[in-house]
């Protein structure tokens, strides 16, 4: 069973219904931390501020501690889409700095462009560049939507990159953790593949 | 490479049916938006736009359904338009499986309407919409109501305002040009997108595919969008990234298309 947690995120269905047809059989999508504690894959969606997300996580009681055991106990498979890829951050500093997760070290950042004709939100496809060889990444494009970005405290956790006025994570991981920031719920078959393979993925 | 401009079709639904949308004789319903977005998403458009004109406040529903529908077999980013005003409508456009949702004269009335939504739901599912006339040389008003009713907000000044407020992206509209065919208004395109940091995209009026390339070369748009030239067959999504890319413009990949999926 795949675990795809309800915080409220406003991908939630989306990426429901990704997770559908790239073919998982049974997904669950709850709040619940005893169903993430059975999970044998969890996945964490999220769009919006770093802020509201985490504390929408932090506030269904039981929730983090769940995740936790599934990944660092069991070390269950597990997928952070965009905010719930930054989620795993020490720190997110969009409106003010806030604690994340702290899975991956590292901060979510303001995207600064060195390119100033470079717009923010970082908006569309662009390149998913593979910076290390891990079996869930492929290289392609993918659609991208955010204004903050992972800097990632050890360049070793960063899986891949894309390029927007400067070099941004697009992917980091660590064990059976993976987050990207890009959208596989949005990028078509790019995205679609993408979570053939995390549904398959044994790390 | 950067991130890749974007070619948006856009659809206008009135009480869930599509009333000006592709019109192809091996289409089983052309009036359904699922079926059309199942099309433009098989021919690789890069986002797709829904313009909701329902004009009756009781049918508003419908377009709920719509999305819904869409994003179960859709796996293309979807903005929604028309009729949006408070955060409460933002809300459930986005739960429905929404991605964006474009403000457009709730925004005239209210600017702050913006500020709620992104800070509600954050400033990349926010599209403010800029429906502009020229009113002399350099100068656009904002208009209303399909582009009859004059405001007398300067259409530069309401769309910085709307970037500072919080708008992910701007949908800047020629309300001469729309209908047309004659090309995006440049000039405005342009002004608006140097004077502000968040995507701009170019609407209204394009009639050819040399009309994409100039939104984008001339008008600085980072998407472009059209209606009826993909909609009527006259150029594919395919042939409009072509375009694009001839021109210099990074766009995507082209897809490889399985047989009996490339209509459009």
């Amino acid at each position: 069973m795949i675990a795809l947690i309800d915080y409220g995120a406003g991908n939630l269905h989306s990426v429901h219904n990704a997770l559908i047809q790239a073919g998982a059989g049974d997904v669950a999508v709850t709040a619940d931390p005893e169903t993430v504690r059975r999970a044998d894959r969890i996945v964490l969606p999220g769009v919006g501020a770093f802020r509201a997300c985490r504390d929408a996580l932090v506030a269904i009681d039981g929730m983090v501690e769940a995740m936790d055991e599934a990944v660092f106990r069991r070390g269950m498979p597990f997928l952070g889409v965009c905010v719930g890829m930054q989620l795993l951050a020490d720190a997110g500093e969009e409106f003010g700095r806030h604690d994340g997760l702290g899975w991956i070290p590292g901060t979510v950042e303001r995207i600064v462009p060195a390119d100033s004709t470079a717009k923010v939100p970082h908006m569309g496809w662009n390149d998913v560049k593979v910076a290390r060889n891990h079996p869930l990444l492929a290289q392609g494009e993918a659609y991208f939507l955010h204004s903050y970005h992972f800097t990632a405290a050890d360049p070793a956790d960063v899986a891949a990159t894309t390029d927007h006025g400067g070099p941004l994570v697009a992917a980091v991981a660590r064990g059976p953790i993976m987050g990207v920031q890009f959208h596989p719920e949005k990028s078509q078959r790019y995205g679609l593949s993408f979570l053939s393979r995390f549904l398959e993925w044994r790390p | 490479m950067t991130v890749r401009t974007r070619v948006i079709p856009c659809l206008d639904v009135a009480n869930g049916r599509v009333v000006k949308g592709v019109n192809f004789v091996d289409l089983a319903d052309a009036g359904d938006p699922v079926e059309q977005a199942r099309l433009y998403d098989a021919a690789g458009a890069d986002e797709l736009c829904f313009l909701d004109i329902t004009a009756s406040h009781e049918a508003r529903g419908t377009i709920l359904d719509v999305v819904r529908r869409v994003a179960e077999v859709c796996f293309m980013p979807v903005t929604v338009g028309g009729g949006v005003r408070t955060p409460q409508d933002a809300r459930a456009l986005l739960l429905a499986g929404a991605d964006k949702v474009a403000v457009n004269s709730a925004a005239v009335d209210r600017p702050a309407v913006i500020a709620d939504i992104a800070d509600r739901f954050g400033s990349q599912c926010v599209v403010a919409s800029v429906d502009a006339r020229r009113v002399g040389d350099g100068r656009w008003e904002i208009f209303t109501h399909g582009g009859r009713r004059a405001t007398g907000i300067d259409a530069l000044t309401h769309a910085v305002r709307l970037a500072e407020l919080g708008a992910g992206e701007l949908l800047v509209t020629s309300m001469d040009g729309d209908g047309t065919r004659a090309g995006y208004d440049l000039a405005l395109t342009r002004a608006i997108a140097d004077a502000v940091t968040v995507p701009v995209v170019a609407s209204g009026g394009v009639g050819t595919l040399q009309h994409l390339v100039d939104g984008v070369v001339e008008g600085h748009a980072s998407a472009v969008l059209a209606a009826s030239i993909f909609h009527f067959g006259q150029h594919s999504i395919g042939e409009a990234h072509a375009a694009l890319a001839a021109a210099g413009i990074a766009v995507r990949t082209p897809l490889l298309t399985p047989p009996g999926e490339g209509a459009l």
